[in-house]
């Protein structure tokens, strides 16, 4: 293992109490909600703040706990904020060579290295410019190099693409993928977007309120979602209850037929493209059929995402011509059906 | 087409005429009484260009002194966490407010010849400072000092603390962030603060001929020359005032884009 973290500090209202295990090479991204405590968790790494408790290992060496508190500048890292943050008053060659130069490499050395750099993040030739003539993607492409110019053991990206428009976050992340599958060293990437998880992270770690409430691979994390919280990030509708055979009796009294037998605490998880909408009973097959009330109707590219409030509360996609046919607007009470097949269903 | 309701109403209007009025007329009143026939020769008397001379020396001295050890104690106000830091903002800010003939004196009480620090200075290596031109530095930076620290700690409380993270996570200490990242992001701030701090000391008059006296030469500046010239040859004092008016508005001018209502976009 290559970066052994447990951190305990308090900040606020919010008590951070989180373990991360990262191995050289590895990407793990630690997922969660706004002032959950992962900014906190990446300062604690960094060094730009000390913890109350707890301990940071990075390739054996202590950088935190055992009495000992290595300051940010002597700690081997490298970090990409969201905002890029280069400094406005170099030119961006002089921000990728700063580490080099306060790391004691020679002018000259330390320019031809941040070159080398600006050429691998496909910036060549840009590095006589100031910051501000950059676009947001050249500038958080620069920001990578900066941080990856000094081979730092341990690599923290502070949702390094939310700054970004939708088109050039696409590009920014297939690249940011390419770069972390070259770095040897271990990545924490820090996010609120289940897609940078999911196509940067070889491991995800979800963190609410302070604590882990889930780990494992982005598929796994993505398939079984354990809270509220991932369920909606991933689009699925997550229902507690309890198996008994062929059927899901849900904490709130309703019961969900699922395609396998099952028995004690389970999730039933519902995919919102396989929920059917019909204001009337609809006849035929489907087994699991509820009135439900539309509470809200949001568009979401062709389709319109309907959150569904009643006995089972779902989200469910039709698409826009539908909605129109319906003639869906929010208080409508629907009829919704899923195959038991459709029923995702796990322990909990 | 003007937009109603943008008239200004009498009541508003009428005292804000004569404010402007108030604060304008001395100044065309000292235009217009110039002696302008004889400037040319009035400023090139020996006295005058002496005290030109010392005026803009001192000026000068008392502003690398601020900047010097102004600059450090803004950071230290600005960016440490030591305990007390508001009194001691409070304590260093003093001078703002405190009548510079106060300040003289004070500073006479300490570093006169039987001043606390001054005896010493006096006994250990026979200096004394009164009454010579450093004692014109000296009060001047006591009396300027202030206005650079509090323009400087404005500008570090303003600029981005997070650069300075990134500059820590980039191996760079505290002192080298201050050189390399800290410094020159709140440059503008600091020349603006120094230029501010050069026009305060250039126009102190009460703490230096209280604490340096009035001697043609050495101790002698541009206000404390305008003071002795109205008594004796009051052409001579509008001509003195003519060149620190001059002086005070290419100072404005300088700090036009900072203080004069430019909107930043």
């Amino acid at each position: 293992m290559s970066l052994v973290a447990q951190v305990v500090a308090q900040r606020g209202s919010l008590a951070l109490d989180v373990d991360v295990e990262v191995a050289d090479g590895e990407v793990l991204a630690v997922l969660g909600p706004n002032g959950a405590g992962k900014s906190t968790l990446l300062r604690v790494l960094a060094g730009l703040l000390p913890p109350d408790a707890g301990r940071v290992v990075v390739d054996g060496e202590v950088w935190d706990g055992e009495g000992t508190y290595l300051l940010p500048h002597r700690r081997r890292l490298g970090v990409v904020f969201q905002d890029a943050l280069l400094f406005p008053h170099l030119s961006v060659a002089d921000n990728v060579a700063f580490g080099l130069r306060t790391r004691g490499h020679g002018r000259t050395a330390a320019r031809e290295t941040a070159a080398d750099w600006l050429t691998r993040v496909g910036l060549d030739g840009m590095g006589g410019r100031r910051p501000a003539e950059l676009s947001g993607g050249q500038a958080q492409r620069a920001a990578l190099a900066r941080a990856l110019v000094g081979e730092p053991a341990l690599l923290l990206l502070d949702e390094p693409l939310s700054a970004l428009d939708a088109r050039t976050r696409l590009t920014v992340r297939a690249e940011l993928r390419r770069h972390l599958a070259e770095f040897g060293g271990s990545t924490v990437l820090v996010t609120h977007d289940p897609v940078d998880a999911m196509a940067l992270a070889d491991r995800v770690v979800v963190v609410e309120e302070g604590r882990v409430v889930q780990a494992g691979t982005p598929a796994e994390v993505g398939r079984r979602p354990r809270t509220d919280y991932v369920a909606r990030l991933v689009g699925l509708s997550l229902l507690p209850g309890t198996g008994a055979g062929r059927t899901v009796r849900l904490d709130g009294g309703a019961e969900v037929a699922v395609a396998e037998e099952v028995s004690g605490p389970v999730f039933a998880a519902v995919r919102p493209e396989s929920v059917a909408l019909y204001l009337a009973r609809p006849r035929g097959s489907p087994r699991n059929v509820w009135p439900l009330r539309l509470a809200g109707a949001v568009p979401h590219g062709t389709t319109v995402r309907c959150e569904l409030a009643g006995a089972v509360p779902l989200v469910a996609d039709v698409t826009a011509t539908a909605f129109a046919e319906l003639g869906l607007a929010p208080g409508t009470e629907v009829w919704a059906a899923v195959e038991a097949s459709e029923v995702a269903v796990y322990a909990r | 087409m003007r937009r109603p309701g943008t008239r200004v109403p009498a009541p508003l209007a009428i005292p804000a005429a004569l404010a402007v009025a108030f604060l304008v007329l001395p100044l065309a009143g000292l235009l217009v009484r110039a002696p302008w026939s004889s400037v040319v020769e009035q400023l090139t008397a020996p006295g005058v260009g002496q005290a030109l001379r010392l005026s803009l020396l001192s000026a000068t001295a008392a502003t690398a002194v601020s900047l010097l050890l102004g600059v450090p104690l803004a950071w230290v106000l600005a960016r440490s966490r030591i305990r007390g830091r508001s009194v001691l903002r409070a304590l260093v800010t003093v001078p703002l407010v405190l009548p510079p003939v106060v300040g003289g004196v004070a500073l006479f009480l300490v570093l006169g010849r039987q001043g606390i620090v001054g005896s010493w200075l006096d006994a250990t290596f026979g200096i004394t400072i009164p009454f010579t031109t450093a004692a014109v530095v000296i009060a001047q930076t006591f009396v300027a000092m202030p206005f650079l620290v509090v323009s400087v700690e404005g500008a570090l409380r303003a600029a981005d603390a997070r650069f300075e993270d990134v500059a820590a996570t980039l191996g760079a200490d505290r002192w080298t962030t201050f050189r390399r990242v800290t410094l020159p992001m709140v440059a503008p701030g600091v020349a603006a603060g120094a230029v501010l701090c050069w026009a305060r000391a250039l126009g102190e008059f009460g703490a230096t001929i209280t604490f340096a006296g009035n001697f043609p030469g050495t101790t002698q500046t541009m206000p404390t020359a305008v003071y002795l010239a109205l008594q004796s040859e009051p052409e001579a004092a509008v001509v003195l005032s003519l060149v620190l008016l001059a002086v005070s508005l290419g100072t404005l001018l300088l700090l036009r884009d900072r203080w004069l209502g430019r909107v930043v976009p």
